[in-house]
């Protein structure tokens, strides 16, 4: 993958398929030690001890686990790769919870890229499910919340263009407000 | 600065299109980009984006874009489906957001698939 976010895009899809209604993604990057956090966590289906072996195992994967295949170890790697972690818990009719840990001053670290791009077409090809994404940079941080947004909404779908235009650029301007600190 | 308030113009704008689409009716054209590993690797957050972008642009009625999952091509991701009612399906792959812009222009809004871009032609 070119960009983090595109893992992030792709592992969120894990959690649609797997039933869950709410799914919250957090970007935390602290510029003391040079690192940036990805967790995903759901309130899905869950996975056994075994399955979530099994997901980590990109020569593993079978037809039945399929909806998960080669995206866990790519993100894994790309975490991994800069001398950062990769975890992975789970706990079947619970959730899972995915965290990996980046060193964005190692060289094979890979840019996190647009998020903003990434979070729009999660919240905007899932209407029917929750989102949470959190935002944090050092000691300042925002939150979007689709319940929230659909309060304001009332009914109008996520995906609807005008509303995505305005997501995406909401989003980049409370990261631009981060980034004054 | 994008505020709530201007979400809620948005809004009041949006029910109302949306009022309007459902009194004519939508028995539309459905195109669906793969989403999956392979497709997001190979490019297809940006198609996504150039199809939902050119669709709103060019105010094209009857067409939904949405996302499916690996369709099973791999290798010739980013692959978009186009399903008309009444045709055969369209797959167009190998896509990139020009190509996507150029997909809606000609095929969505004048009813010509291009054919180029298509899986008989490019696995010839």
């Amino acid at each position: 993958m070119r960009e983090l976010s595109l893992n992030i895009l792709d592992i969120a899809q894990n959690s649609i398929v797997a039933g869950a209604t709410l799914t919250e993604i957090v970007v935390n990057e602290n510029t003391k030690e040079n690192t940036l956090l990805i967790g995903i966590y759901d309130n899905g289906c869950g996975m056994t001890a075994e399955q979530v072996r099994n997901v980590i195992d990109p020569f593993f994967t079978t037809r039945t686990t399929r909806k998960v295949g080669m995206g866990i170890p790519l993100f894994k790697m790309a975490a991994e790769q800069t001398g950062g972690s990769f975890k992975i818990e789970s706990e079947k009719g619970v959730g899972t919870k995915i965290e990996a840990l980046f060193k964005t001053d190692n060289i094979d670290f890979t840019p996190l890229g647009d998020i903003a791009s990434t979070i729009v077409t999660i919240v905007s090809m899932n209407n029917d499910k929750e989102f949470l994404y959190k935002r944090v940079l050092d000691d300042n941080e925002f939150v979007f919340s689709t319940v929230e947004i659909k309060k304001i909404l009332d009914g109008v779908p996520l995906s609807e263009p005008s509303v995505m235009s305005w997501i995406e650029q909401y989003l980049n301007e409370q990261y631009n407000e981060l980034l004054k600190g | 600065m994008k505020s709530l308030e201007e979400l809620l113009a948005i809004k009041e704008k949006a029910q109302a299109q949306l009022a309007a689409r459902d009194a004519e009716g939508n028995d539309g054209i459905r195109v669906v980009v793969g989403m999956a590993t392979c497709g997001i690797a190979a490019g297809a957050r940006p198609v996504l984006k150039a199809l939902v972008d050119e669709v709103a642009k060019r105010n094209v009625q009857h067409v939904s874009v949405t996302q499916t999952g690996c369709i099973g091509m791999c290798q010739y991701e980013p692959i978009v489906e186009v399903f008309e009612p009444g045709k055969e399906k369209v797959t167009y792959v190998q896509m990139t957001a020009e190509k996507a812009q150029k997909v809606v222009a000609e095929h969505l809004v004048n009813g010509k698939p291009v054919v180029e871009y298509t899986v008989g032609a490019i696995t010839k």
